[in-house]
């Protein structure tokens, strides 16, 4: 057990996939050539003004309520003012002390089942910077970099956390379920890769028992959550090791290399950071009509970390198999219109098993696949009154998958209708009498036995027995039941 | 008045190189004005707002639709540096 | 008489009635313009105007503005006509668009004969601040014009063009107006989009209309006002701005305004508003004394709040998107160099002046004070506005002063806005009017009304422009 607690804060940017960009009508895009979204305003040219993109303001209400925020009923922009070549205006704009979503808090579940409540600070608007690129060049044979301006003034909510996370995989999870949330309110894509979605880590360390904070350093800008949590869990021993040591934590920022397992140091800044914040002359105020906020509060989906704990109070669902259906807003609707019209435990096997797994090979998603949610409640019905059996059942899906027809239909032409008990009767005497051994074994006690019959009747029907009759049906011909 | 590092200290956050004479004459203008400047630090502003706007106006929000903008070659094309479609910058350290 | 003496409003009229063509004037002006005697212009866009004249000739009707020639201040952005704010940090910069108010003006038939000359960043009171050259004052060559609009003061008086556009943030259009002799108005902040017009101070910055008489300044303003999508802090016009005819001012209330007339200014220029205050009473004025105690502070609040407000908004010259850039081979010296190069030093000096009111450990103290001032000023201007119409007050404590005689005391040229800054930070609109002579130089009287009250401003200052019959022709300008 260390003798050090880590205290862990995150601010988390989001990328809104709005149409066009925080303050002005640009396009957004990705991928695109460079600098062939830009206008004016975004290039900063001298006496261009900003003005508010309204559908920003609308996702950055709607992230704040379900992030259980006081929503400000004036909240102001300011400018951060510092030079950087990625910033034309040399200030970004964004917001300072009232934030249009002031404190809030989020519920994550652990694996273990155990909840997770972080506190919000804030979760605030601001203009994304350009794409600086170090390679390229400043007149022949000089080193430098390149500016693309496409994604300069790309809407951001900032969302900062509470210094409540405690280790690295807490801050995993806690990340992992606020991306499923926002992509269930379908504000952003959330994309690390691409980096609509990015996570900086505040981590400081303390003695057990100490209330006090320890000094901070900056884990920046990782593109996976997976490195994220080893790269805080390696600045926590950093820290600890230094500590332990008798050394000084000093306020840094610094990378984490996952290839190594490192921990580097940015090479600080000689000159502290001084923004110079100061109120936006160029926009007025932003006062959100209670009733609108009211209409978005109402309009709010049902969030996965709520969804999940329905499914399982209430839908008879595993936490795992809840954790799993709830990845997507798809999946989730795709499983619920199942569940409504046939069995939710045997739905959501069949839609996280199954179905997803005969699907790698194509590549889709059960929504996107000739598979509707009707049919797999059509399928999980049909099991249910034996007309299939289990392996006939993985045959009919992957019918379903090549044709889109119903569950019945490919049962029909396929041929894949469990066996009347009357014709297998007749098949389970002959087996019986072919293998007196395992007659006698059966006789005997050892009910495992059963399996081997069943084996021997699915070979011989081709799939179509249904193995609870001919565990009956071998009952009946060996012990006379 | 106004010291040599605070004049140092603030050129550096402007960007804006100063030569020594410059930073001398920007010095003693620079506490000359704030003298003239110092009459309102001994205001009682108790309980005064701060004024941003001078004009009450909210919510001026723009509907998310796009405009068409600027061609590649009309962004570019008062670039001092122009690198297969970028703005150049020297390298940064 | 020729062409160039014609109001606006008249060479409109002339246009209406076939007596001249579009093309007529822009050649007659565009002669003074080349010629250039008081060096008011930066550019001259002589083929892009003849070509729009003979555009405006051929149209079967008239735009509103009929095909008449202006002048815009270099502070607004046109596309492909270079615009440098005065700065060498711009120098052969083409822009990519057009400022929303010289759009609006285009479209109504305004022809843009060029740029004219204004201090570096709109910084300044006697367009010395330029990084090209000096404008000379049209009644004396020896002396500035004012500032920063100066170019676009001078040209008008000088009779080189009937009307131009200039900016004001703290008087830049008001103070040369005065000192030119000639008629500026900066309207209600808000009133005119500021989108196009290189910002100075953002919470400050007006465009306005100069001219020779007081309709031809309303007029313009009338093509001008109204919200653009393009800028959050523009507004609605309240009705249409009409052109004034009226003759007096019998029910108006006349504010003047204790502090603006005692120390610090001119005799002769208080002598020439005293003069004025009595013409106003002859038109049926009733004119009583008013304190406004704030405005004592206004120079200071001013000069922390416009000074932080640039930092910032001229941070982004850095010669990387625009602009010439010194060629610097890491990114610290690009900026520092390219910067510290490029800017003149009144620039410099508010940079640093700005950026440092606004430095952690200073901003409450500064800029975070200044605000507050500004807020006693705007409820002292509202409690003013119910007992009065309008305020009055000299335009300019000083007439014309001689070139270079303030260039090397900061602070006294700051004071030549001592009148026109509480106006700018309470936000209402406030014209300038020529009202007398001192000294065989011109004196202006500064109106300001309630935020909204440009009618009634233009109303008055029509009433006393008319009584007042003050002759606008510098006596060095031949006929
Ligand atoms: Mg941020
Ligand atoms: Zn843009």
């Amino acid at each position: 057990m260390s003798a050090y607690e880590p205290v862990i804060g995150v601010e988390i940017h989001v990328q809104l996939s709005t149409r066009t960009k925080m303050f002005c009508g640009c396009e957004l895009s990705f991928g695109d050539p460079p600098n062939t979204h830009t206008c004016p305003v975004c290039l900063a040219h001298p006496g261009v003004l900003p003005v508010v993109n309204e559908e920003a303001i609308r996702r950055a209400l709607v992230i704040g309520l379900a992030l259980g925020c006081e929503i400000a009923p004036r909240s102001i922009f300011h400018r951060k003012n510092y030079f950087y070549p990625d910033l034309p205006k040399a200030y970004q704009v964004s917001q300072f002390d009232i934030p249009i979503c002031g404190r809030g808090e989020f519920t994550a579940i652990r694996e273990d089942g155990s909840e997770l409540t972080v506190g919000i600070t804030r979760a605030h608007l601001e203009e994304d910077a350009a794409k600086l690129t170090h390679e390229g060049g400043r007149r022949a044979g000089a080193e430098g970099s390149v500016v693309d301006f496409n994604r300069g003034g790309t809407p951001l909510v900032e969302i900062v956390t509470e210094p409540d996370l405690r280790s690295g995989s807490d801050v995993a999870t806690f990340l992992r379920q606020l991306r499923q949330t926002l992509l269930f309110l379908g504000v952003s894509d959330c994309s690390m890769e691409e980096g609509s979605m990015r996570a900086d880590a505040n981590v400081s360390i303390r003695p057990v028992g100490s209330h006090e904070l320890g000094t901070k350093t900056e884990l920046k800008n990782m593109n996976s959550f997976r490195f994220l949590e080893r790269g805080i869990e390696a600045e926590i021993a950093r820290q600890e090791r230094i500590l332990s040591e008798g050394g000084r934590i000093s306020q840094e920022t610094v990378h984490y290399e996952p290839e190594t397992g490192h921990i580097t140091s940015l090479r600080s800044k000689e000159e502290s950071h001084d923004y110079r914040y100061f109120p936006e002359p160029d926009l007025v105020p932003v006062v959100p009509d209670p009733a609108w906020v009211e209409s978005l509060r109402a309009e709010q989906p049902e969030l996965p970390v709520p969804l999940r704990r329905r499914m399982v109070a209430e839908m008879g669902l595993s936490a795992e198999d809840a954790e799993v259906l709830t990845e997507s807003p798809e999946l989730v609707e795709y499983f619920m219109q199942a569940a409504a019209l046939a069995d939710p435990k045997a739905c959501a096997n069949w839609i996280r098993g199954e179905l997803r797994a005969q699907l790698r090979e194509t590549g889709e998603e059960p929504w996107q696949s000739k598979v509707t949610p009707a049919h797999v409640a059509a399928l999980v019905d049909l099991l249910a009154a034996g007309t299939v059996s289990v392996p006939a059942a993985k045959e009919v899906l992957a019918g379903m998958i090549q044709t889109g027809d119903q569950p019945a239909a490919v049962v029909e032409s396929k041929g894949l209708a469990a066996m009347d008990d009357g014709d297998l009767a007749a098949i389970i005497a002959e087996l019986v009498a072919a293998n007196p051994d395992q007659a006698q074994q059966l006789r005997d006690g050892k009910d495992k036995v059963l399996g081997f019959f069943v084996g021997q009747a699915m070979k011989q029907t081709g799939g179509r027995a249904n193995p609870q009759s001919v565990q009956k049906l071998v009952r009946e011909a060996v012990l006379g039941e | 008045m106004i010291d040599e590092s605070t004049v140092n200290h603030v050129a550096r956050l402007a960007r804006l190189r100063l030569t020594p004479d410059e930073q001398q004459v920007m010095r003693e203008e620079l506490s000359g004005i704030l003298e003239h400047i110092d009459a309102i630090r001994a205001m009682d502003l108790d309980g005064v707002e701060p004024t941003t706007h001078v004009i009450a106006v909210e919510n001026v929000l723009r509907p998310d639709v796009p405009r068409p903008g600027l061609s590649r070659d009309d962004a570019l094309r008062e670039a001092a540096d122009v690198v297969d479609g970028s703005f150049g910058v020297p390298r940064m350290d | 008489m020729s062409l160039r003496d014609l109001s606006a409003v008249e060479q409109i009229a002339a246009l209406e009635a076939g007596e001249t063509t579009s093309l007529e004037l822009v050649d007659a002006h565009l002669a003074a313009v080349e010629a250039d005697d008081v060096e008011a212009f930066l550019a001259i866009d002589a083929e892009g105007a003849r070509a729009r004249a003979r555009e405006i000739d051929a149209m079967p009707s008239r735009p509103a503005l009929g095909g008449v020639p202006i002048g815009i201040k270099d502070a607004l952005s046109t596309r492909d006509v270079v615009t440098t704010s005065g700065s060498r940090m711009l120098e052969g910069f083409r822009p990519v668009y057009t400022a929303t108010c010289v759009q609006r003006l285009q479209d109504a038939g305004a022809i843009v004969v060029g740029k004219t000359n204004m201090d570096e960043f709109a910084m300044g009171s006697s367009t010395e601040n330029s990084a090209y050259k000096n404008t000379l004052n049209p009644w004396d060559h020896g002396r500035v014009p004012g500032g920063s609009s100066g170019g676009s003061a001078a040209s008008v008086a000088q009779r080189q063009v009937p009307w131009s556009l200039g900016s004001d943030t703290g008087g830049s259009i008001r103070q040369p107006a005065a000192l030119c002799g000639i008629v500026g108005m900066k309207p209600t902040y808000g009133a005119v989009s500021r989108y196009g017009l290189i910002a100075f101070a953002s919470s400050l910055d007006q465009v306005g209309p100069f001219s020779r008489t007081v309709a031809d300044s309303a007029l313009l303003l009338k093509h001008m006002v109204g919200r653009d999508p393009m800028d959050s802090t523009s507004l609605d016009w309240p009705g249409e701005i009409a052109l004034p005819t009226a003759t007096d001012m019998s029910g108006l209330r006349v504010g003047v305004v204790e502090e603006l007339m005692g120390e610090g200014i001119e005799p002769g220029v208080k002598a020439a508003i005293e003069a004025s205050l009595r013409t106003m009473e002859d038109l049926g004025a009733t004119v009583v004394p008013i304190s406004l105690p704030t405005s004592l502070s206004g120079l200071a609040t001013y000069y922390v709040l416009a000074p932080a407000e640039c930092s910032s908004n001229l941070a982004r010259f850095d010669g990387i998107r625009y602009g010439p850039s010194v060629d610097a081979d890491n990114l610290l010296d690009q900026y520092e160099i390219t910067r510290g190069d490029l800017f003149g030093p009144e620039v410099k000096r508010r940079i640093m002046l700005g950026t440092f009111a606004l430095a952690s450990g200073y901003y409450d103290q500064y800029y975070g004070r200044a605000q507050k001032v500004r807020t006693l000023m705007v409820q002292e201007f509202a409690q003013a506005f119910e007992q009065v119409d309008l305020l009055a007050s000299p335009t300019s404590p000083s007439v014309a002063f001689p070139l270079g005689d303030r260039t090397a005391d900061p602070y006294a040229m700051y004071l030549a806005d001592v009148c026109t800054i509480p106006v700018s930070l309470a936000g209402v609109p406030a014209i300038s009017i020529p009202c007398g002579l001192s000294d065989g130089l011109p004196v202006g009287l500064q109106l300001a009304g309630p935020a909204f009250s440009e009618n009634r401003l233009f109303d008055a200052a029509h009433a006393i422009e008319q009584a007042i019959a003050f002759d606008t022709r510098p006596p060095g300008l031949a006929t």
